[in-house]
């Protein structure tokens, strides 16, 4: 409970900083749109040129695409550890994270939370239903629910690889690149898993399950029956990804020796 | 013209300082093509070729379009807004040189230092894993040298106008993005320009946006023949001419209003 309260106050209390600068929010939701939009065209403007991408049809890209934006938006805006490394370990401020009375890995969410984010999920939200109109697409009363559970796997799956990946800062206070590279390899995740040669295809399953944020959950509501099996796996990978990287944080806040001053 | 060259030759030892950040680089790029590459396999899907172009010229498209970038691409218009926000920039004004002109050179010799420790090695990385096709004529090479040199000109040109931008509204983060935004889309980097519908094609003979990625890498994967190379740097030519005026203008302008924050 102490939890859930503290997080609504940070909460409040960031709306209350970003709404004081309002043409910046402004301008910070129209870029984050256009970028939105690259994609977009990209499908568009390419299936001009052909009716099916290894059996899935325009709508249907749109579709995983808008799905992607949902569980995308949402890790953005809490999960915001980018530069975990350099503001936390190297100028020594997780000193003062460990001396507050909740979790490390909450505190840092609280932090660092980016609310405006969570625009990206209505625009995905629009994506989706323009596409699932196109393909008169049926839903039942629980699909909803299903929604929710296989946006939130989503998030953990992202959650979890990157939470994992900030972790190794504990143990190495070098700087990296590793997380922009990661970034670029999540987009694999946008586009249908089929495309790719197996070794890729395996990748991105079990290793850096990043198809468990857009194609798998996508492939139920389209009603592709043969991913059904992986699409209900999505809350599951999502949760085992959380929690070990949950665990290596555990492990590494206890190895950590503060820097700085 | 020596202390020009100087600043090409310091920017560049100090990106040598970092360059293990480049290795990653490297192998960002390599993911990134990578990625293109299997949505296009999949979106010829056993077609011959898409508006003139075989898959394998689709996919040196690809390869030579993001080691290309890494020549060109430089972030003058973020440092310039910096110094503008930070105040350093009226100490800059009273130094002996064109600040513009030093502007540009940093953004070369970051180029060239890309060119040498990114792109050669990208290059030759991706070659083993995905089937490109290099030229075997000299002319070509030749073509797309000079092309990506223009393209290198027009891009710092444009990022220049939009640090210059900052002078007159302070704080412009908004129009760098929805320049970034617009480069990205009508560059040709992410999809060539002969792909997008007709009438979208005749409204980018009008904007200058084409000359820095799909000219060059046309020239390269040789969809581009005779007179349509010459016309491609023509085009590039023109535009690098073009933009020297708005540029002078707003640049004479901008010293003029200039109201330093800080500093």
């Amino acid at each position: 409970m102490f939890y859930v309260s503290v997080f609504f106050q940070y909460m409040a209390q960031y709306m209350k900083t970003k709404l004081q600068y309002r043409a910046d929010l402004f301008v910070e939701f129209l870029s984050d749109l256009m970028f939105q939009s690259v994609n977009l065209i990209f499908i568009l403007v390419v299936f001009g040129h052909t009716t099916l991408l290894h059996g899935w049809a325009r709508d249907e890209m749109i579709f995983i695409y808008g799905f992607f934006l949902v569980p995308f938006a949402l890790f953005g805006a809490f999960f915001n550890i980018w530069d975990f490394n350099e503001r936390y370990i190297v100028r020594g401020e997780m000193d003062r994270v460990l001396t507050r009375p909740v979790h490390s890995l909450f505190q840092i969410i609280l932090e660092r939370m980016e609310l405006e984010s969570l625009v990206g999920g209505v625009t995905g939200m629009i994506i989706m239903g323009y596409a699932s109109a196109r393909l008169h697409l049926e839903f039942h009363w629980y699909d909803f629910f299903l929604f929710l559970l296989f946006a939130l796997g989503g998030m953990l799956v992202y959650a979890g690889v990157f939470i994992s990946l900030a972790t190794i800062s504990f143990w190495s206070d070098a700087r990296s690149s590793i997380m922009p590279m990661m970034y670029n390899i999540s987009n694999y995740g946008r586009y249908p898993i089929d495309i790719y040669n197996r070794v890729i295809r395996y990748i991105l399953t079990w290793i850096l399950p990043f198809a468990f944020v857009g194609v798998y959950p996508s492939a139920y509501f389209l009603g592709k029956k043969e991913w059904y099996g992986y699409a209900f796996l999505t809350p599951v990978i999502g949760l085992v990804f959380f929690m070990i990287a949950v665990m290596l944080w555990n492990k590494g806040v206890k190895r950590y020796r503060g820097a700085g001053n | 013209m020596d202390k020009y060259f100087e600043m090409i030759r310091i920017r560049f030892l100090m990106m040598l300082a970092y360059r293990t950040n480049y290795y990653t680089g490297i192998l960002i790029y390599c993911i990134n093509i990578g990625a293109y590459y299997f949505l296009w396999s999949a979106i010829y899907n056993g077609k011959s070729a898409i508006q003139g172009m075989s898959i394998e010229q689709m996919t040196t498209y690809v390869a030579v379009s993001w080691m290309a970038r890494a020549f060109y691409f430089n972030n003058i218009d973020r440092e310039i807004a910096m110094e503008i926000k930070e105040g350093k920039v009226a100490v800059e004004l009273i130094r002996p040189y064109s600040y513009l002109g030093m502007k540009t050179m940093q953004g070369l010799g970051e180029g060239v230092f890309r060119l040498f420790f990114l792109s050669f090695p990208g290059l030759i990385i991706t070659s083993l894993l995905f089937p490109l096709h290099f030229s075997s004529d000299i002319r070509t090479w030749g073509y797309f040298a000079l092309s990506i040199m223009l393209s290198f000109v027009i891009n710092s040109q444009l990022n220049l106008l939009a640090g210059v931008v900052t002078f007159f509204t302070l704080n412009n983060e908004g129009l760098l993005r929805a320049k970034r935004f617009v480069i990205d889309l009508f560059s040709g980097l992410i999809l060539p320009i002969s792909f997008y519908p007709h009438w979208a094609q005749e409204v980018m003979k009008y904007f200058p946006f084409q000359a820095i990625s799909y000219i060059p890498s046309m020239i390269f994967t040789e969809s581009f023949r005779g007179q349509a190379v010459i016309n491609g740097l023509l085009f590039q030519l023109v535009w690098s001419i073009i933009l020297l005026f708005p540029l002078q203008l707003l640049w004479k302008v901008a010293k003029k209003r200039l109201v330093v924050q800080g500093g």
